[in-house]
């Protein structure tokens, strides 16, 4: 809010303390972007949580891989976005904040949701359209919201979702409630214009939210080269003086600790933060996508930096025992079953929920 | 009563919903500092400070969708655009956003907000700047519309805006700005107007004549005009454009059985559009004549001082109308 400008003026913009360079991490992003083979993660892992992020990536990875054999039943209908290959970005960022904290992404939304405490079948039931859905059935797979659990939505404009999500930050600094706020969208969505009034007015009253790109590599189908004059996305930040950061997110403990500082700082010092996680989806922009803008090559090359096997594979040098990781894949498969046995069995929602939900109070006709 | 501007009016409304609720704030290019672009916040800022009284850069897409989620977690706030013009660089976060969240969402969200500035044209401001928005918002559903036409309805209503749960347009216009009129005293205790109810400004006998906003006082003109004539002209005022009140309408109607809706937007599929229809939807039968529009006329406004009154309902046309539907012409 206006009134605090002397802050900004006193701090200068910079990435981990450095700001006139334009591509500080380059080198360091390089090297990760190289960085394929499993190893020990820092010593001071804590294997547990490693292993409950594991569960909840893994939880994600089958829902959606049965979403994607429901859609081909015809038991989803409409679009469906999946987030296979990205769950590290939205689990390990969301492991980095309070339960009472927000978050508001896009189409591509069930990952999130689940990872911010949606159970598999409300979102499954969401999708097949049914009352027992989290939203009713009126919401469908791109617009998963849960109000207890500080999902605040999924949305299907590109980009219409930033400025929402900075109101949102706005509230907890204006009631100053300690909250942070998690705003997800893709590369495709720092073109328009919304994406840039929302940072702008995020820095300019200082408000303690982080934006995550989730820089998949492809706007729908059209690569990045071809979208963005300046690929990396972070460097945003800089015009409207927001800290930054940029890495792969091949380790989601590493993206829960990255995010985690931008969290500490939107919480501690309210101030926003811009992060570019490069990430990469296995699956095309939608169930309609072919895929056929990129070669087989490249996507079998992607799924061996599978974050997921990459933890599956951590868990096992810490100690895991291939046991321990058949019985916890066990008890996944059975929240999966239960979800898609959980739709198919709930009723459908009737019209006469309609007039209700759209108005608070009586219809406006 | 005590007479004062529709202005200070609104002005009022805004103050008096401020210190009752420290949810509702208000943003807006100029608001706070600068004390209103057309002065309608005046006072505010030393009164409330930079927390509640929030000047925002030119970025109507970003601020309407910051007020949009701010309401969703909890608070009320009013987005002033400088004119109804410009909120459509944020229209998506009016129609995909705030309308449409409750819905999406099962009902688990509600997005108590009210963006509110002068709507319509004001005088030779061209093309850009000479718009009827109406239309466009109340269109959709999730939404409310209110355009008042007294002193008193934008007090009452705009106070009726800030309390409710939903999102809620409201259209002013700067040529009522200066207009005067009856408000009663805050020393009287709340005054709050109900939202949904057209007001009959003029009770007659021969033409119902519908209008709002600005129209409305070019309607009671052309109910003088018609009154020197021998014909007497009921004015329904609508307030509110969504809701929709057909009932006083229709009321007016059953005693007329003629009716002539005025607005200065656009002809075609406009809120008149929607007013006609439900007048010969539920009340053919009372008709003895078609219903007629005296709207805009269906170009850009033009800059031309003279042209500008041509393209806008005065009070000859709107009587001239009267007399069709009284085949008096």
């Amino acid at each position: 809010m206006p009134g605090k400008q002397t802050k900004q003026e006193a701090k200068k913009p910079s990435v981990h303390g450095e700001a006139s360079s334009p591509s500080i991490k380059d080198s360091q992003f390089a090297k990760q972007a190289g960085a394929d083979r499993v190893s020990l993660p820092r010593a001071d892992v804590d294997t547990d949580e490693l292993s409950r992020l594991y569960r909840q990536m893994q939880l994600i990875r089958r829902v959606e891989e049965e979403c994607a054999r429901a859609y081909a039943q015809g038991k989803i209908g409409g679009f469906l976005h999946l987030y296979i290959g990205q769950e590290s970005v939205g689990v390990g960022s969301i492991a980095a904040l309070r339960h009472d904290d927000y978050v508001v992404g896009t189409y591509r939304d069930h990952g999130i949701a689940m990872a911010k405490g949606m159970a598999a079948k409300q979102v499954m039931a969401e999708l097949f359209g049914k009352a027992t859905g989290c939203s009713q059935g009126l919401g469908g797979s791109m617009h998963l919201f849960d109000a207890k659990n500080g999902m605040l939505g999924g949305y299907g404009i590109v980009g219409g979702h930033i400025p929402l999500a900075v109101g949102c930050a706005f509230a907890s600094k204006y009631r100053g409630d300690g909250r942070v706020t998690l705003c997800y969208f893709g590369e495709g969505s720092v073109t328009i214009g919304s994406f840039h009034e929302a940072l702008s007015l995020a820095a300019l009253w200082h408000l303690p939210i982080v934006f995550i790109c989730e820089n998949n590599e492809y706007a729908m189908g059209t690569p990045l080269a071809r979208t963005l004059s300046v690929e990396d996305v972070s460097q945003k930040a800089l015009a409207y003086g927001m800290q930054r950061d940029r890495f792969f997110a091949r380790d989601v403990l590493e993206v829960k600790q990255r995010i985690g500082e931008a969290v500490e700082r939107a919480r501690t010092e309210s101030e926003p933060t811009l992060v570019e996680v490069r990430t990469y989806r296995f699956r095309g922009h939608s169930m309609s996508d072919p895929g056929k803008y990129r070669t087989a090559d490249e996507i079998e090359a992607q799924k061996k930096l599978d974050p997921l096997n990459r933890a599956r594979e951590q868990l096992k040098l810490l100690g895991r025992t291939e046991e321990q990781l058949a019985k916890l894949d066990e008890e996944i498969e059975a929240e999966v079953q239960e979800a898609v046995k959980f739709a198919e069995e709930s009723e459908e929602p009737g019209p006469e929920i309609l007039e209700p939900t759209t108005y608070s109070g009586p219809f406006a006709r | 009563m005590r007479e004062i501007a529709y202005r200070l009016a609104l002005r009022e409304a805004i103050a008096e919903e401020m210190e009752r609720d420290d949810r509702v704030l208000i943003m807006g290019e100029e608001v706070g500092r600068y004390q209103g672009a057309y002065k309608v916040t005046e006072g505010l800022f030393d009164r409330f400070g930079d927390r509640r009284v929030i000047d925002t850069p030119i970025a109507e897409n970003g601020f309407a969708g910051i007020g949009v989620g701010a309401a969703m977690v909890g608070l009320r706030p009013i987005v002033e655009f400088m004119t109804w013009n410009f909120s459509a660089v944020a229209f998506d976060q009016i129609l995909s956003n705030a309308a449409k969240v409750r819905q999406m969402s099962g009902g688990q969200f509600t997005c108590p907000i009210v963006f509110r500035g002068p709507n319509g044209s004001a005088r030779q401001v061209g093309s850009q700047h000479s718009q009827s928005m109406d239309i466009f918002y109340a269109h959709v559903p999730g939404l409310k519309v209110l355009a008042p036409a007294t002193p008193r309805d934008a007090k009452g209503l705009l106070k009726a805006a800030i309390r409710d749960d939903n999102p809620i347009c409201f259209l002013e216009s700067e040529t009522l700005y200066n207009l005067k009129g009856d408000v009663p005293d805050p020393a009287e205790g709340d005054f709050v107007v109900e939202i949904g109810k057209a007001n009959v400004l003029r009770e007659g006998t021969d033409v119902t004549i519908v209008s709002w906003s600005r129209i409305s006082m070019v309607a009671m003109q052309a109910a003088a005009l018609l009154e020197k004539e021998g014909i007497s002209a009921e004015v329904v005022d609508l307030r509110s454009l969504r809701p929709l009140d057909h009932e006083t309408v229709l009321n007016s109607v059953g005693k007329t059985h003629r009716a002539v809706v005025a607005h200065e937007g656009w002809p075609y599929g406009g809120v008149g559009a929607e007013v006609v229809d439900r007048i010969q939807r539920y009340g053919f039968d009372e008709l003895d004549a078609p219903v007629l529009r005296v709207s805009g006329a269906d170009v850009p406004m033009p800059y031309n001082a003279k042209l500008e009154q041509y393209c806008l309902p005065q009070p000859e046309t709107i009587a001239a109308a009267c007399k069709k539907v009284l085949y008096r012409d």
